[in-house]
């Protein structure tokens, strides 16, 4: 059984027909080649496979592709800008050495732009419970939340004079 | 791919009601935060049905306030929109809090309060604070609408009192219910985010100008088969005045009424002493905002 969805794809329209028993996640890797979309475990904890629906970080292993009909989605192929530069959050992942095997990062990296969109310069407990359903199983956090302020410090300033600002261990 | 035989979205209540009379077997899901989850997991009953999708239903969304102050919970708000609603933090502040607490963001955002209960797990982050609020579950089928309070609405694990052909389209919860109360939910689990609790324990309490306690309820989540009231605490509690001995006393007056059990996640003995503590704790916190400082 298939039916038809359409949607907006990292700000392009999109449509596909779609088998009804897959996830948003089998459908964007299979069908969209967006590889970026990571699965870890398949039921909803891990948040490997997150991505912004209609501004809102969810988890693409538990949600029926059929659902984003109609919807906007953001995935980590959407994050980086056109021309192939990094956006100022991946950037930041990199500066505070934030990533390591790097299956996490891009789910890590959509969570954080979501956190940011809504609060430009959140504490470390406000980035540690935005980002407590994603798992990284090498980093241990720490630096993946210098990532996060970093990128808040970056993201208030004027785009040339991000790369000046260089990331230092807070105490 | 997921092991299901079909899809049908609902646009709207008549259309569920068609859809369900079509396919009896049909399961609905709303965030298929637990359908989508025991799919994968096969479990029967689940696997191998047809879905009827229901999260594009504009009548099951979103929160009312009617000129009584009753309260219109729609099934489908999410735990996120119950955590952020200005109304809902005002006035039922224990459930804003309490569904807070629910798994991490994600899931907080595609699972709905409609589906929590239905699901009817016993460690259900919004039953005990729902409980507490004596709310009231409306239920409507394709030539029916029934409200059944919500300590009725449970049957026992995974088993609510839903027929086929029935669906739950709001949580009502009167102004009695909530008005000059305060509460607060305890979740102990092993860690802060996406985790079942082991034990979870609402409170909510009316105090009088003479500082006595003038009504308290109180209720337990993986304490039982279902979450539990705890009528003899609660009447205990009445009229007393509010100090360390009243709360122990309370907590121990709990026992009476929790069935727990041990299993692979804790023991009885260590549920049982969380049961005469944790009612003492939200207290405190309900009331002076620390569960250290002591009260009375
Ligand atoms: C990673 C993860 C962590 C979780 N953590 C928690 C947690 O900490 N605390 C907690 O309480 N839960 C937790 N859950 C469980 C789940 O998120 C909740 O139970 C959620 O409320 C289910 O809502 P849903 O809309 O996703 O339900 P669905 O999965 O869509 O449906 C659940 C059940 O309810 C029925 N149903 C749904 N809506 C209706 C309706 N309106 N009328 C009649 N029947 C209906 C469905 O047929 C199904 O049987 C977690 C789940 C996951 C995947
Ligand atoms: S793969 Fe989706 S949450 Fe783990
Ligand atoms: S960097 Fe390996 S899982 Fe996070």
């Amino acid at each position: 059984m298939k039916q038809l969805v359409n949607f907006t794809l990292n700000g392009e329209t999109v449509s596909c027909e779609v088998d009804v028993r897959k996830s948003l996640l089998e459908m964007l890797r299979e069908d969209f080649g967006m590889t970026g979309v990571k699965e870890g475990c398949g039921v909803g904890e891990c948040g490997a496979c997150s991505v912004i629906i209609d501004g809102q970080t969810v988890d693409s292993c538990i949600y029926l592709a059929v659902w984003i009909d109609g919807k906007q989605a953001t995935t980590i192929e959407g994050v980086t800008h056109e021309d192939g530069t990094l956006d100022p959050i991946q950037a930041s992942f990199i500066d505070a050495g934030a990533v390591q095997c790097g299956f996490c990062i891009p789910g890590m990296i959509l969570s954080s732009k979501q956190l940011l969109a809504h609060n430009p310069s959140p504490t470390r407990g406000e980035i540690r419970r935005e980002l407590s359903g994603n798992m990284c199983r090498c980093t241990g956090y720490q630096k993946i939340v210098d990532a996060v302020q970093l990128a808040a410090k970056r993201l208030d300033v004027e785009p040339h004079a991000r790369a000046a600002i260089p990331f230092t261990i807070e105490k | 791919m997921y092991d299901m035989t079909g899809y049908h979205e609902a646009h709207s209540l008549t259309d569920v009601f068609k859809l369900m009379q079509a396919d009896p077997t049909a399961r609905l899901v709303a965030g298929g935060t637990d359908v989508l989850v025991k799919i994968r997991a096969a479990a029967p009953h689940y696997a191998d049905t047809t879905l009827i999708g229901i999260s594009r239903i504009t009548a099951l969304k979103g929160c009312t306030l009617e000129a009584d102050g009753t309260f219109n919970i729609g099934a489908l708000m999410t735990f996120d929109q119950i955590e952020h609603d200005s109304l809902i933090q005002t006035h039922l502040g224990l459930l804003s809090q309490a569904v807070s607490l629910v798994g991490g963001p994600q899931t907080r955002r595609m699972g709905t309060v409609g589906g929590n209960i239905c699901n009817a797990g016993p460690a259900a982050d919004s039953a005990p604070s729902l409980f507490t609020y004596n709310a009231q579950i409306e239920i409507q089928s394709e030539s029916n609408v029934r409200q059944v309070p919500i300590a009725q609405f449970y049957v026992g694990p995974g088993r609510t009192i839903l027929k086929p052909g029935e669906i739950v389209t709001k949580i009502k919860i009167a102004p009695e219910d909530y008005r000059g109360f305060v509460g607060h939910y305890t979740k102990f689990a092993r860690r802060k985010a996406l985790d079942i609790a082991n034990l979870s324990c609402a409170a909510l309490i009316k105090v009088s100008a003479e500082q006595r306690i003038e009504a308290l309820r109180i209720c337990f989540g993986a304490a039982g088969p279902v979450p539990l009231r705890m009528p003899q605490a609660e009447a205990y509690a009445r009229h007393q005045p509010l100090n360390r001995a009243v709360l122990n006393t309370i907590g121990e007056y709990c026992l009476k009424d929790t069935q727990t059990i041990s299993d692979w996640r804790n023991s009885k003995v260590f549920r049982d002493h969380l049961v005469t503590i944790l009612p003492g704790r939200d207290i405190s916190m309900a009331l002076r905002g620390d569960e250290d400082e002591a009260i009375g």
